[in-house]
């Protein structure tokens, strides 16, 4: 086994985001979460830094490397202690902008993927509807061909940077029903009749922005329908993989800040004399605690390394998420109670963690869906 | 303009230090490394002294094989070459001072910017002693008036003001703002105060990979020049006892006088 890959590049590189969100953004943590939004400047910051572009090709504005750059990034970011900036962050970088390099002509990769890799402009992807969450098949956004454009009316709910998004990677039935008649097209978010409905409430990542989003009569080009017409339904499914890789990444790495919070606070906290953490019943759970996250981790990493090396590894990937997300909820619940009364106090971040944790089993596909998937593949 | 900024490999000042058993120095092992803190708002100034007036930053560094590390951050923040002289001993200023003379005099730089002390061991004698051994005219301490919120800083402006071959500096002293005017070539040090150093980029760290890094060994540029200073031992300092919350101030008297036995 040879991961995580080791290079002098590759530990400047985690550096530097540590540092980075260190200082620009832990600080500000509980400020952002109050305000309901983070500054928008973030976006640039991130452009600038190049985090946006890790794995893009450099004509593109990226640095063209593997996903164990990423990887890096993704691990990093956690220590914001934050997960609805981080949540936009990774939208952009690994959920909206793959199907436009990997899809897009390099006219639309010029238009939309350069701006959004420098952090000029806030991407989003559409596909969850009122209606239609992971099965897609069924969406009812509709785009109907009229002269050289489509028209595009339906709703679409749940969008994270939906509120502030200038551009939207959007699934539209342009075709039969089922999955053979969906597109996914460039939508930016100036177009006459599109109408961002609600910026919804959240019962965590309360940073970010989250869009119902109307289009009543929107007309875009012809042009900005990405890779074939009709194709979209694979498309989508081959981004849930970057997504969900991305999520247990994600998960993994804030286990590891939440159990470093918790095992501060214990001790530091005295009780009947001596830090809580040298009761056996908290120095045991956190021995169990450890082991299950490492468990976590080398399953993410082994679905890394498949993904690294080429292939499709759907069902790593698939496990990675259903146990990395499920396993959160266990440490964020245990954590919080390490920190006693005072882990239900928003000013610690254990209380942030603990509800920003509750999203890992919903979103990017459910963990009954994970199941589902394997079960299928494995014909149970 | 030709810049020449020196970097010092330091241990991370947020990591737990460990003495050796010996005292002869600290334990290196799992110890972590960072460029001086110092040293990196040198190096903010001189990319955006460069950025305004052209002309290229070199960044000099002394110490073991692994300095080339923070050679690289600085190369990744944005500098354009690197020089490393390389030694396992231990320096003291005047030899740390001596080598860059020597490399300073080959590479003859307009301005030489460096960190007012390194955070290791605050000595900060070394730009002092450079000065003098070049014989340059040198303001310690730069500092600027605008704050670090100001959009002035935000705008990345040079707090060092060059023009017909003169550098203006702003120091803070006591009471007041001092502002220096020296003929180049000059050295000068930098203050906390001076500017917000950038990250470095991940483009910036990819192309800092195809940058050159120039080594000379130690002792081909100082012979067999000895150190003034030699350090005998470290200690940690004696640990705190725990405090206490006395409940009046009689009680509080009682314990000074008694216990604590400093009235």
């Amino acid at each position: 086994m040879s991961w995580p890959p080791v290079s002098e590049e590759l530990t400047m590189f985690r550096k530097t985001v540590r540092d980075f969100v260190e200082k620009e953004m832990a600080p500000h943590a509980l400020e952002w979460d109050e305000a309901g939004i983070f500054p928008k400047e973030i976006f640039k910051r991130f452009g600038e830094m190049g985090f946006f572009g890790i794995s893009y090709p450099e004509e593109f504005g990226g640095s063209g490397l593997d996903y164990w750059f990423s990887v890096a990034f993704l691990e990093e970011l956690t220590r914001s202690k934050n997960a609805g900036v981080n949540m936009a962050m990774t939208v952009q970088s690994d959920i909206a902008l793959p199907p436009i390099l990997e899809f897009g002509s390099d006219e639309l990769k010029k238009e939309f993927l350069m701006p959004a890799i420098a952090g000029d402009r806030i991407a989003a992807l559409g596909v969850t509807e009122p209606d239609a969450g992971s099965d897609v098949a069924n969406i009812r956004t509709t785009a109907r061909k009229v002269g050289g454009d489509y028209v595009i009316n339906g709703a679409k709910t749940y969008i994270t940077n939906g509120c502030r998004a200038d551009f939207i990677v959007l699934a539209v039935r342009s075709g039969d029903e089922g999955y053979g008649g969906i597109s996914l097209v460039l939508f930016p978010t100036d177009t006459p009749g599109f109408q961002v409905s609600q910026s919804l409430k959240k019962l965590g990542n309360l940073s970010s922005d989250t869009g119902l989003l109307f289009f009543e009569e929107c007309k875009i080009p012809e042009r900005y329908v990405l890779g074939e017409e009709n194709h979209g339904f694979y498309y989508i499914m081959t981004g849930f993989q970057r997504e969900r890789l991305a999520a247990s990444l994600l998960a993994v790495a804030g286990m590891d800040r939440m159990m470093e919070d918790a095992v501060r606070y214990t001790q530091e906290r005295q009780a009947f004399g001596r830090p809580i953490s040298k009761f056996q019943v908290w120095r045991h759970r956190f021995a169990e605690m450890m082991t299950n996250i490492e468990a976590a981790r080398q399953l993410t990493y082994m679905a890394v390394d498949k993904f690294v090396a080429g292939e499709n590894p759907i069902k790593e990937i698939t496990m990675a998420k259903l146990f990395t997300s499920e396993l959160s909820q266990k440490v964020a619940y245990d954590c919080l109670q390490a920190h006693g009364g005072a882990g239900y106090m928003t000013e610690y971040d254990i209380a942030r963690s603990y509800r920003d944790a509750r999203l890992l089993t919903i979103g990017a596909g459910s963990s009954e869906v994970m199941k589902e998937i394997l079960g299928k593949m494995e014909g149970f | 303009m030709k810049i020449l900024v020196t970097v010092k490999r330091v241990e991370d000042p947020e990591i737990k230090i460990k003495i050796k058993a010996d005292g002869s120095g600290l334990e290196s092992e799992q110890m972590k490394y960072v460029v001086n803190p110092f040293d990196e708002i040198a190096v903010e100034e001189a990319l955006r002294l460069r950025d305004t007036h052209e002309g290229e930053v070199v960044i000099l560094s002394l110490g073991v094989a692994d300095c080339a590390q923070q050679i690289r951050t600085a190369l990744a923040m944005g500098a354009d070459r690197g020089v490393h002289v390389l030694t396992d001993e231990t320096l003291d200023p005047t030899l740390a001072s001596l080598a860059m003379q020597k490399v300073i005099e080959d590479e003859s730089p307009d301005i030489v910017l460096m960190g007012k002390q390194a955070v290791d061991d605050d000595m900060g004698q070394t730009g002092v002693m450079l000065a003098e051994r070049l014989g340059w005219g040198q303001a310690s301490f730069a500092s600027k008036e605008a704050s670090l919120e100001s959009e002035e800083e935000k705008s990345k402006q040079t707090a060092l003001n060059v023009s017909d071959n003169k550098v203006t500096v702003v120091r803070e002293v006591d009471g007041g703002i001092e502002t220096l005017c020296l003929n180049l070539p000059a050295l000068i040090t930098t203050e906390l105060r001076l500017n917000i150093p950038r990250y470095a980029s991940l483009p910036g760290i990819m192309k800092a990979k195809k940058k050159e890094i120039k080594e000379f060994p130690l002792r081909d540029l100082i012979g067999d020049a000895q150190p003034l200073v030699e350090v005998l031992k470290m200690e940690k300092p004696a640990a705190r006892a725990a405090g206490m919350i006395v409940s009046d101030v009689p009680q509080l008297m009682e314990k000074l006088r008694n216990e604590a036995k400093v009235i």
